[in-house]
């Protein structure tokens, strides 16, 4: 069996998870509150999170001003609400077994 | 004689490329094996010379296979792709199939799962280019579907078309219940079964899974291709024309069949072919909203390619007006607006019928 624990060994690595949680961040794009865990890095939440700010002002230069945006990857579903100062933004990892809610 | 395959192995453990290299040298098909320690290499030799598939570890320093699968796919569309790994864990075999990998397997810890390694990737070897369901090589779906009643499988199919997912439960080689978007039972199994092509994998039996279907398979699948038949057979029917705006009436193509829907309120279609080519419906300033229309969706790509959140599907947003739905396909961009009076339920049912009518 040594040969075959030799071929599942793990290397030591490390691959980022796609966190369940929410945050919350002023209109400059600074993080005031978030539940997602710490080992998910902040500077892919501060991403996510102008991502998100940069899109809800596009909408408004566009005529379009908006309230809410749900946003489906296949793996991920993102979900974000105009504040009058700034976001929120909820993250949930989508699987197999999960059954995607739309509109 | 064909050629030889060529398969490249991509881990950053140098003695375990050789040990896979030794195993899979013993494939009947006898493929070319090349090996990579890092996603910079693997990527290099990928631009260098045509591949058949390419094997990739996960976990990796600097640059993971995930990422590396991602650019793999951008670069390589046509390229097999496989993970085989040791991380047991159903996010990273989601989100490895939602980049778009053939197959996902984990390092093999037994004789038995060693010979199931080699079958799957001498399958995947083999696997003609083209159409059909990728997974089973020349079967269309009914195919599938007698295969697995005709062994008395329990099982549960996933078939993905386009933006559309369906699935159908098997068990103990019966149809018990299907379900496509908000269409279950009898009514699901029949739109699955309308599908020309797609991926489709199978996934464990769901043991919990209440029976909705209770006929034999042979008589589902015979009066389902009786439908299918008529359908094709018969006459769209016409809606009421007089009613419709100028653009809509008497259009046959799907941006007019998207503008009939109940509730539209204006339709965007930008093509990836050209830039400047747009047809758009019920839009004031059709520049300005292309224009935005695009940049969000490039947007949220790269972010979703940042994150390696998979293929972005879709984009809803609710407003003070009206609710908005984005979608992306091979690059072609649509936007659809609904008044906001219209029922959520309503709203819902009809852009599933727009994203498929898009889609197909």
């Amino acid at each position: 069996m040594g040969l075959l624990s030799f071929l599942t060994r793990s290397t030591s690595a490390n691959l980022l998870r796609l966190p369940h949680g929410s945050f919350t961040m002023d209109r400059e794009g600074r993080i005031i509150a978030s539940t997602l865990p710490q080992s998910f890095p902040q500077d892919r939440a501060r991403e996510i999170g102008r991502t998100f700010l940069s899109f809800f002002r596009s909408a408004q230069a566009a005529n379009l001003p908006l309230l809410e945006v749900v946003v489906d990857y296949a793996a991920l579903r993102l979900k974000a609400r105009a504040l009058r100062a700034g976001a929120i933004v909820f993250l949930t990892p989508q699987s197999h077994g999960s059954k995607a809610r739309s509109c | 004689m064909s050629p030889r395959p060529k398969l490249l192995l991509l881990d950053d453990q140098p003695d375990d490329l050789t040990m896979y290299r030794k195993l899979l040298s013993r494939l009947p098909s006898q493929p070319e094996i090349y090996t990579a320690t890092t996603g910079a290499r693997a990527l290099r030799l990928l631009e260098s010379e045509p591949f058949s598939l390419l094997i990739s570890d996960l976990r990796m320093p600097k640059m993971d296979g995930l990422q590396v699968l991602t650019i793999v796919k951008r670069r390589f569309a046509h390229l097999r792709t496989a993970v085989l790994t040791s991380v047991v864990d159903e996010q990273f075999r989601t989100r490895a199939y939602a980049i778009g990998v053939d197959l996902f397997l984990e390092k093999p810890a037994t004789s038995q799962e060693i010979a199931f390694l080699l079958d799957c990737i001498e399958g995947l070897l083999d696997r003609e280019e083209g159409g059909g369901f990728r997974g089973v090589q020349s079967k269309n779906l009914v195919d599938i579907i007698q295969l697995e009643c005709l062994s008395r499988s329990s099982s549960t199919l996933r078939i993905v078309q386009g933006l559309a997912e369906g699935r159908i439960w098997i068990r103990d080689g019966d149809i018990i219940d299907a379900e496509t978007g908000d269409l279950a039972a009898e009514t699901a199994f029949r739109r699955i079964l309308s599908w020309k092509s797609g991926n489709f994998e199978v996934l464990p039996a769901d043991e919990a899974r209440a029976r909705t279907i209770q006929g034999s398979y042979q008589g589902l699948l015979l009066e389902t291709a009786h439908a299918l038949d008529e359908a094709q057979a018969r006459e769209d029917p016409v809606a009421d024309r007089a009613e419709l705006p100028p653009e809509a009436r008497g259009v046959r193509s799907p941006l007019g069949e998207i503008a009939r829907m109940d509730g539209v309120e204006f339709v965007l279609a930008a093509t990836a072919k050209d830039k400047q080519e747009c047809k758009v419906w019920g839009v004031e300033n059709p520049e300005q909203m292309v224009s935005w229309m695009r940049e969000t969706l490039h947007r949220f790509r790269a972010l979703g390619e940042s994150l390696e959140a998979g293929q972005l599907n879709r984009i809803d947003s609710l407003g003070f007006e009206r609710e908005m739905v984005l979608a992306e396909r091979g690059g072609d961009a649509l936007c659809v607006g609904f008044h906001k009076t219209l029922e959520r339920e309503t709203l819902r049912r009809n852009m599933k019928t727009i994203l498929a009518t898009w889609a197909s």
